[in-house]
């Protein structure tokens, strides 16, 4: 089995310094919409700035790399034992790097390890087998501001008049998107999922955040309430960085699971402007990032 | 923009209004989770006996604090090995985590801004009137840009906390925030939350 431990560690790199076009490109776009000279939009500029910089200097976008969430999709003939020590090891040297900050702290003993290994789930890895001859992982970094506003509902939420149907799931969202206020970093990216018991539903609220910007789902209902949602959370005015303004969030990504009969979870995932997502494909000895 | 220079004078700091864009310049200290909890329980609560190197950083704290700056950073930084301390990456991170501390850590340190994202609540509001002191808001995630302001690392101090959560004492060169908490009682914070509250509940009230 070939070593990818150092394509590994590129991946890292790009993604904790270079941040994906598709998200880059709606934020460059969202600068017209503030008012010339506010903090709304001098919050945008500075980002932009930061942006540049980090790629061209290959520093980390933000300070908090975030927890290293992968996914691996690897047809019949890799080792998932092989390819999660390659994993750790890239994620140990990445570390020295300094591409990464070391942000695996011991929660009982609150020692932090230093290298960004803590325990078996730290970093988090998916593994799943795939049709076909093409290995491919993915690495998102989500900061920790971001992840702590994300929230989660048990349907019906009689405090918002939120019932156990769509109506129901937009209102929930609006309320996470008002109670986030700025503090996961707006402009943000919801991803949001419906069912599944709450281990499931956070997971894939996460899941769905791995695909592009502007992505709908293939459900016309919940296309439209994705772009309804994304505009909506726009007219609640708390803008870049919570300074007040018209960019609050960039993108909704909504996701439909099975649930049982008793439960009705919707969860949101928040995730921050600095939106790192990176993948690495290996197909027929042929390396090629994205 | 308005310059401030480290330590500021209590007029200086009367002087700054919600909406001001500041460059700030001089000597600060980091300081987030830990440090916070730290200084209220061994030097404010006095609930946890001092231990170690304790009560020396307190007394080197005491002067660096005095009429500066505390900065809610865990950064990325370079030369950990040979002690050539340099931040690599270095941007806010979410300070309501420290509203039960941060009051009274300014009033105890006479600290007269704290810099952070996202901002903080009441007791922190009325901090800033009695101290007095302001409320920074620096941009979230910038922080390969806010680095290049960070002109030297001076030293560290609880490194055993881990280097996000140390106390890393450096100096900077037009940092750039703006201030969303004066010290006369403003806070956009509190302004957009309320103007927000109203419009989601106007969004509620909407047909699907």
């Amino acid at each position: 089995m070939q070593d990818l431990t150092n394509e590994i560690l590129e991946l890292i790199r790009r993604t904790s310094s270079s941040l994906p076009p598709d998200v880059e490109k709606r934020l460059r776009a969202s600068i017209e919409k503030e008012e010339p000279g506010s903090a709304a939009r001098g919050a945008l500029e500075t980002i932009l700035k930061n942006i540049d910089l980090s790629r061209a200097n290959s520093t980390p976008i933000c300070q908090d790399t975030g927890t290293p969430i992968f996914q691996v999709h690897y047809p019949l003939g890799w080792s998932t034992i092989q390819l999660k020590a390659q994993i750790r090891a890239a994620m140990v040297e990445a570390t020295k790097r300094s591409y990464m900050r070391p942000n695996a702290v011991d929660a009982i003993y609150d020692k932090n390890t230093g290298n960004n290994l803590g325990g078996d789930d730290f970093p988090y890895i998916h593994f799943e087998e795939v049709e076909g001859d093409e290995l491919t992982i993915e690495l998102m970094l989500k900061g920790g501001g971001c992840e702590n506003v994300g929230r989660q509902y048990s349907l019906p939420e009689n405090s918002l008049g939120a019932g156990r149907d769509l109506a129901g799931v937009r209102k929930v969202v609006l309320d996470a998107v008002q109670k986030a206020q700025g503090q996961g970093c707006a402009p943000g990216v919801l991803g949001v999922s419906i069912g599944g018991d709450r281990g499931s539903s956070y997971i894939k609220s996460k899941e769905v955040l791995f695909s592009e910007m502007g992505t709908r789902n293939t459900d016309p209902q919940l296309a439209e309430l994705e772009e309804r949602l994304t505009k909506e959370s726009n007219e609640m005015g708390i803008g870049p960085m919570g300074f007040g303004g018209k960019t609050t969030v960039l993108d909704t990504k909504i996701v439909g699971l099975s649930r049982l009969p008793a439960s009705y979870f919707v969860s949101v995932s928040y995730m921050c402007w600095a939106y790192r997502r990176r993948k690495l494909t290996v197909k027929g000895g042929e390396i090629t990032y994205d | 923009m308005k310059q401030i220079t480290t330590p500021v004078s209590d007029e200086a700091i009367r002087d700054l209004k919600v909406g001001d864009s500041v460059a700030l310049s001089g000597m600060m200290v980091t300081g987030r989770d830990a440090a916070h909890k730290w200084m209220i329980e061994t030097f404010i609560k006095k609930t946890r006996p001092p231990q170690g190197d304790d009560l020396q950083v307190y007394e080197e704290l005491k002067k660096l604090l005095n009429g500066s700056v505390i900065y809610h950073c865990g950064p990325v930084v370079s030369g950990l090995d040979t002690k050539e301390y340099k931040f690599i990456a270095a941007g806010p991170t979410t300070s309501i985590r420290e509203e039960p501390y941060q009051a009274d850590v300014m009033k105890h340190f006479n600290v007269k801004g704290v810099i952070g994202k996202g901002g903080m609540g009441a007791k922190t509001l009325k901090g800033c009137q009695e101290t007095p002191g302001v409320y920074f808001h620096a941009i979230g995630g910038a922080a390969s840009f806010l680095a290049q302001t960070v002109t030297k690392v001076h030293g560290v101090f609880k490194l055993d906390f881990g280097v996000p959560e140390a106390m890393w004492v450096i100096e900077v060169k037009e940092f750039p925030v703006v201030v969303t908490m004066d010290s006369h009682g403003g806070s956009q914070h509190t302004v957009v939350e309320e103007a927000s509250k109203k419009a989601l509940e106007g969004l509620l009230e909407k047909p699907y």
